[in-house]
């Protein structure tokens, strides 16, 4: 399922003395398939942008397509279109609302008109793929459960729509260094399972290096680089200035070699980077 | 949903002689010209109000058209009232068509109506518009003080009050985007007979409350934090001040609705 945005311009409180433009003028293909990372600085039109993936903002001008679809023309089904784009919004725990963990999760399917047999067996898969117990919560009150259970139930939700494409807006914010680790690694696992796209807002350099296979970085509203992590990363300088840095073990390579080292500065994780740092030290020994 | 068209209770910053008023002038004022569009009976008073109204628009340097916007939430009212007026008042009949009669008096009540509506949504809102909300609670904190003596508690009044302003703005933001979050996952906000669309509510609802609590108590707990005792001895960073432009403001006030209210 590929997304598609050409001269997107989008414009909030547009005719009021407070308009403000949060998107000029972007252009992008995501394909099938994809693990893409969005980054910017804060403001820099991040949400604004993945929301008109899924048609809950349409542009001020400019066009969409999903799957071939044109979001802009008149009568399009947006409810379809949202099936089939999942999006989990920052703090999607905020949105719990059901009395039991299976009739919040169960919520999307519902809507889809799924039986109830269908919407039961989702919810299990959905709370699977997020490592929750169906028969152990299944019954219990979202609300009563720990901050990291809720924001997986609420991930969960998105989930069992079973949706083509998954649109993470920071999902691992404001969770212990385990919680992170473990939602991203659902997270992947999910995308090889099902070979899903997977498109996600993030802060974390590491995570967006670690993670993605192409980075989109955002910059007052407007695309100021896109490419693969490595080609993204290379760009230190203007990285900087855009008020975004480089993965920790990127810039510790960058260090090394302003000292006159030796060293590939194309490095994203610390096992490359120690792979690197080995190489060039027994070359000296 | 089209909550960014109410006007009222919205506040447009800027730098004109009506923002500068202090908002205890600005108060009265409105206070004032409610009193005279209640008490004046005839066209002529309300050319009058209306002109002054439209006095003070121009001086507040807004833009027509987005002080008028305020009006059109309130169209269905606006059309309700002049339209019973139109076809419920007794008198000197003009034409009939099936069961509906239409007066000359119904006509001239319809109308007079409209207009008084009209140039009280519009004068009303023009007091927020040009006033922040906290120079406005300040002005009713100040304004009721003196009633403090006998047990109306002004602080509290006008902390609650700034405090509901406040959260306004915050509030609709969360229900947009809940509203969203779910939209995303196939609710419909928009469809189903009156029950349904009841029913719809409730993935909005439920989490804005939970959300309004834990805000209410965050709050709490940063008011607390910095020592918030109530109003006692409170000092304030920025004082009223009832200055010159003030006093002319409100000698024109008082002396445009005495006479218009005294003549027309």
């Amino acid at each position: 399922m590929s997304i598609r945005l050409e001269n997107v311009f989008y414009r909030y409180l547009e005719g009021t003395p407070m308009e403000t433009t949060a998107l000029t003028d972007v252009s992008l293909e995501i394909q099938d398939g994809e693990f893409v990372a969005i980054i910017g600085a804060t403001g820099s039109g991040k949400s604004t942008l993945i929301q008109h993936f899924n048609g809950l903002l349409l542009p001020t001008s400019g066009r969409v397509w999903v799957d071939g679809v044109d979001l802009t023309a008149k009568g399009t089904q947006l409810r379809a279109i949202r099936q089939k784009v999942g999006m989990v919004f920052q703090y999607p725990e905020h949105q719990l609302f059901g009395e039991t963990v299976l009739e919040d999760v169960g919520f999307g399917p519902r809507n889809a008109g799924l039986p109830e047999e269908e919407v039961v067996e989702r919810v299990r898969r959905a709370l699977a793929y997020v490592g929750l117990d169906f028969e152990e919560l299944k019954d219990q009150s979202p609300f009563e459960l720990s901050g990291g259970q809720k924001r997986r139930v609420a991930i969960a939700g998105v989930l069992a729509m079973e949706p083509g494409t998954l649109i993470l807006d920071e999902p691992t914010a404001g969770l212990d260094p385990k919680g992170r680790e473990e939602i991203l690694d659902e997270i992947c696992a999910i995308k090889r399972e099902r070979g899903i796209t997977v498109i996600l807002v993030t802060h974390s350099m590491e995570d967006a290096a670690r993670l993605a296979e192409r980075l989109i970085v955002l910059n007052r509203g407007r695309i100021a680089l896109d490419g693969t992590p490595v080609e993204v990363f290379r760009q230190a300088e203007t990285l900087k200035e855009l008020g975004l840095g480089l993965p920790q073990v990127t810039e510790l390579m960058h260090e090394l070699k302003s000292k006159g080292w030796a060293v590939n500065t194309d490095i994203l994780t610390v096992e490359e980077a120690e792979e690197e740092i080995l190489r060039v030290m027994g070359g000296q020994r | 949903m089209r909550f960014r068209d109410l006007t009222i209770g919205q506040h447009i910053p800027g730098d004109s002689v009506v923002h500068r008023l202090d908002p205890r002038t600005k108060i009265i004022g409105t206070a004032l010209l409610i009193t005279l569009l209640f008490t004046v009976d005839g066209f002529l008073g309300y050319l009058l109000a209306a002109l002054a109204i439209a006095a003070v628009i121009h001086l507040s340097e807004l833009p027509w058209r987005f002080v008028l916007r305020g009006l059109r939430p309130l169209l269905m009212i606006l059309l309700l009232t002049v339209g019973l007026n139109i076809f419920l008042t007794e008198g000197e009949v003009v034409f009939r068509f099936l069961f509906l009669t239409v007066t000359r008096e119904g006509i001239a009540r319809g109308l007079m109506m409209g207009t008084r509506l009209v140039l009280l949504i519009v004068g009303t809102s023009l007091l927020t518009l040009t006033t922040s909300p906290i120079q406005l609670t300040d002005g009713i904190e100040s304004l009721l003080g003196p009633f403090r003596r006998i047990g109306v508690p002004a602080h509290e009044l006008a902390m609650m009050m700034t405090i509901a302003l406040r959260f306004i703005p915050t509030l609709l933001d969360e229900t947009e985007k809940i509203m969203k979050a779910q939209m995303a996952r196939g609710a419909d906000f928009q469809s189903g007979g009156l029950m349904q669309r009841a029913r719809n509510l409730v993935p909005l609802l439920v989490p804005l409350f939970v959300s309004a609590f834990r805000r209410a108590d965050e709050l709490a707990i940063a008011m607390e934090a910095r020592g918030y005792r109530g109003g006692q001895g409170r000092t304030k960073f920025r004082e009223l001040r009832f200055g010159r432009i003030d006093a002319v403001a409100l000698s024109v006030a008082v002396a445009f609705t005495v006479v218009v209210g005294a003549f027309f």
